[in-house]
């Protein structure tokens, strides 16, 4: 691109409001489609402005993985992973995709670039990140961070944060955004050089503090109380799904000890012998379909845990309209007191409890001069008080506007996302089912024509 | 792949679509139940019926104990009526079987569902023992009934038809067959020289065949138990969509139908771990108790060959008999060979049965794997409709 370095400032205006029904609405509802497909490596879609001038498709992919040995910031030898991040552009008449960047980056530098989003777009519901820890894991499922599985996994949800990212219509043109994708090197120094961590709120991190906020939007505070049901509801819903793989998995293997058994038993058979052993091995090919099972269930507690992080993210963005709010009412408040005490310095009546007013007791009135300076400092702050509160209520009501605009994007795309998430997880039940009566019939009809009895007499 | 050059595939699945296609939830397990019925028609006429069912309590001072009732309808000349109904308890029962092999020791007699049930781990009086009891019950007169030796026994005569058996039972009849009171007299403690091939292979196979069986009842019990632990969890993951349910707009009836269908597969899997306790463990159990009052029947003839072999080796030793065999050698023989030919008949007879029964088992119990599936298949499929409704725009 063509600045050497990126304008804060320039970045830091929030996007004009836009309709719903956006030419980007279709790519939104690709990635819903795209999460659910994300386990076969298929890149995912994604617009970027350059200049506002140049529409291009691009395409994004996360397509390797690799364990990498390097020196951390304390020079102590460290083991991570590091993944290749693969962009191409999509030329429109033929379909055909060029590879145009190709870097690799590490989970901590997702992270830098996901809390810049914040930061900057804090009216935004930013995209969540795949877990840094594996949570909610079931006893063959690995706690490890190295492990084969795990890593896959957060390939996955790497790759599908991307193209969140990039599929959202004001965070894609975000220009920190497209270095991540193109520059290797250099691009954490330019992102710290946005001085983001400074412009962080820190009262965000307090997620319980409270802050007596007397005119909130009410809309925000039924949203934040829903945020967090949610993510109460999905991490209960995580635990227990843990536990039921945890126990069917137990199930699937001990029939598993029939295959033995019913093998050793057709030994001693002469005509229920083939009979048995087909028996034997039915048991040996159920207990083993458990893995595939799981694993595809697995993909599915997954695209529930983005919508359990999303869930804080939600949560986010209320709680930085509370602050704002809080903010506003505060600087509102402090104005009211100074204009008072302007009015009560001019008029000489005492209402209200001053320092000044009791030393002025104390020590004797001030002069009339000490007065007017008085009054006319209380003017200006006054002044400028008024000016920072127009302000910060334009601030207030943009944000609100530009917040409930997303949120409403983000609402109709968590209905879509998690409704075809249960559609998948529906059928894969079914396949699951109709594969198992398969398999007993198929097994059933060796065990019929092989046990025939020689003989229909009984006595 | 079938002698006539079909596939299992084409000829299993009616509507010849692929596995995971076509077959309705209806057809798959109605076609299991069609082949199995299709194996139970026997072409031969029979003149004796004996059926156990209708359980009862009775509370006495003393005791609580349950009855059934055993109806016979017959044509036999050795029943005065063409039709009885008695009730009979667990007790009589057993005394029928100790009779049965006092006067027919060289026959197998079938055995009994466990006498003893420890008190407290398990509720003799609840529905489920008392039906498991009462099958099993069942099944033991319907195996006497079709023994062309053992049914004509006069003690399962006087079972099926007395009006008070206590007084038969105090009578003690007399015993009339003619190898059954002499083997009575055997003292045992006679070497046996040569088992014959066919014998020992036969109590080998038992050996096999009793540990075998152990071991699946043992995997089958904790199967059960995996199951029902599984079952716990399954219970309270269902509900956890309703709860979510209640916080959503749009998404508030496809989580409702989440949680219902769940709900659907729960009891499902209930009634299939029920149906393993009830059907499938107490055959292997059955079983396992068959082949253990086998091995007894097996050894009683090792000691009358035994005997046999003791009294022809000492008559060979005194050299004046030895044209004429004497007489209580040859009775001995008599005995052997009988012995030989009773226990040979019954061991084919009941490896038909055993056959039939495993038969019968196993694919009853992959018929009740199937319906489980297919509640399951059927509970999902229905809320696809659900989940894929679009709402009106609020």
């Amino acid at each position: 691109m063509e600045q050497a370095a990126p304008d804060p400032e320039r970045l830091w205006q929030p996007a004009p409001l836009e309709p719903l029904s956006h030419p980007d609405a279709g790519l939104e509802s690709m990635v819903g489609e795209e999460t659910k497909g994300a386990r076969d490596e298929g890149p995912g879609d994604g617009t970027m402005t350059e200049n506002n001038f140049s529409l291009k498709k691009i395409e994004i992919s996360v397509s390797e993985a690799e364990k990498r040995t390097g020196r951390n910031a304390m020079n102590m030898q460290e083991t991570y992973t590091a993944y290749l991040i693969e962009t191409r552009s999509v030329e429109h008449n033929d379909g055909q995709s060029v590879l145009t960047d190709s870097l690799w980056r590490r989970y901590s530098e997702f992270e830098l670039l996901r809390n810049y989003l914040l930061v900057y777009y804090p009216h935004i519901v930013v995209p969540p990140l795949p877990e840094k820890r594996a949570e909610f894991v079931w006893h063959k499922l690995s706690a490890d961070n190295m492990d084969p599985d795990f890593v896959e996994r957060r390939r996955i949800g790497l790759e599908n944060f991307l193209l969140r990212v990039a599929s959202h219509p004001i965070l894609c043109r975000d220009k920190i955004f497209y270095l991540f994708l193109t520059q290797e090197g250099n691009w954490k120094e330019t992102v710290n050089e946005t001085g983001f961590q400074l412009k962080a709120d820190s009262r965000l991190k307090a997620l319980n503090a409270t802050f007596r906020v007397k005119n909130p939007d009410k809309r925000f505070i039924e949203l934040k109380h829903y945020s967090d049901e949610l993510q109460s509801v999905i991490s209960h819903l995580l635990r227990v799904r843990a536990r039921v793989a945890d126990r069917l998995y137990g199930v699937y293997k001990v029939h598993g000890n029939y295959g033995r058994v019913f093998s050793e038993w057709s030994a001693i058979e002469k005509e229920m012998g083939d009979g048995l052993q087909s028996a034997g091995h039915h048991m040996d090919v159920y207990a083993s379909s458990i893995d595939d099972i799981l694993e595809d269930e697995e993909h599915y507690a997954d695209q529930l845990k983005e919508y359990l992080f999303y869930a804080e993210a939600l949560r986010a963005v209320c709680r930085k309209h509370e602050l704002m709010q809080y903010d506003l009412e505060m600087a509102a408040q402090d104005l009211a007191s100074k204009k008072q005490q302007c009015e009560e310095l001019a008029t000489g009546t005492v209402r209200t409890f001053s320092l000044k007013g009791m030393t002025t007791k104390l020590f004797g009135q001030e002069t009339p001069e000490q007065r007017e300076a008085r009054i006319k400092m209380l003017e200006e702050q006054i002044k400028e008080g008024e000016q920072q509160l127009k302000s910060k209520n334009l601030e207030g009501r943009e944000f609100v506007r530009n917040a409930w605009a997303d949120i409403e994007r983000f609402k109709e795309q968590k209905n879509h996302d998690l409704k075809e998430a249960l559609i998948s997880y529906a059928v894969m039940q079914i396949s699951m089912c109709k594969k198992a009566i398969w398999d007993v019939l198929k097994d059933c009809a060796v065990l019929f024509f092989f046990c025939a009895p020689s003989g229909r007499k009984k006595s | 792949m079938l002698s006539n050059g079909s596939s299992v595939k084409d000829l299993i699945l009616p509507n010849g679509g692929t596995p995971a296609g076509t077959a309705s939830p209806a057809s798959s397990s109605s076609l299991l139940n069609r082949l199995q019925l299709d194996d139970d028609m026997d072409g031969e006429t029979r003149d004796l019926f004996v059926t156990v069912d209708d359980p009862k309590k009775h509370v006495c001072t003393m005791e609580t104990y349950i009855t059934y009732r055993i109806t016979t309808k017959s044509t036999r000349v050795e029943f005065d009526l063409p039709e009885y109904s008695v009730r009979r308890r667990y007790q009589d029962f057993d005394w029928l079987r100790n009779k049965l092999e006092e006067s027919q020791p060289t026959h197998l007699i079938p055995p009994l569902p466990e006498k003893f049930v420890v008190k407290g781990v398990v509720d003799r009086f609840s529905e489920e023992f008392v039906e498991t009891r009462r099958k099993a019950l069942d099944k033991f007169l319907k195996r006497i009934t079709d023994h062309p030796v053992l049914s004509f026994n006069e003690h399962f005569n006087v079972f099926l038809t007395a009006k008070d058996l206590n007084a038969h039972k105090k009578q003690g009849m007399a015993l009339l067959t003619r190898v059954g009171e002499s083997v009575k007299h055997v003292a045992g403690g006679y070497k046996l020289r040569n088992r014959p091939l066919e014998f020992a292979a036969i109590g080998e196979y038992l050996d096999t065949f009793a540990l075998k069986l152990g071991t699946i009842d043992r995997i089958a019990q904790r199967i059960i138990k995996e199951e029902i632990e599984y079952l716990v969890e399954l219970r309270e993951y269902g509900p956890v969509y309703s709860t979510w349910s209640a916080l959503e707009g749009e998404l508030a009836e496809p989580l409702e139908g989440v949680s219902a269908c769940i709900g659907n597969c729960s009891t499902a899997l209930e009634e299939l771990t029920d149906d393993m306790t009830e059907d499938f463990l107490p055959v292997l159990r059955e079983y396992i108790l068959y082949s253990d009052s086998m091995k007894s029947v097996l050894k009683k003839r090792d000691q009358v060959q035994a005997e046999y072999e003791t009294k022809l080796e000492a008559v060979a030793l005194k050299k004046e008999e030895r044209p004429k065999v004497p007489a209580d050698v040859e009775k001995c023989q008599d005995r052997m060979e009988c012995f030989n030919a009773d226990l040979k008949a019954d061991m084919e007879r009941w490896q038909n049965n055993k056959r039939q029964d495993f038969r019968q088992l196993l694919m009853g119990m992959a018929d009740k794997n199937i319906q489980y599936y297919e509640k399951c298949l059927m509970a999902w499929e229905s809320i696809i409709p659900l989940l894929q409704e679009k709402q009106e725009a609020k």
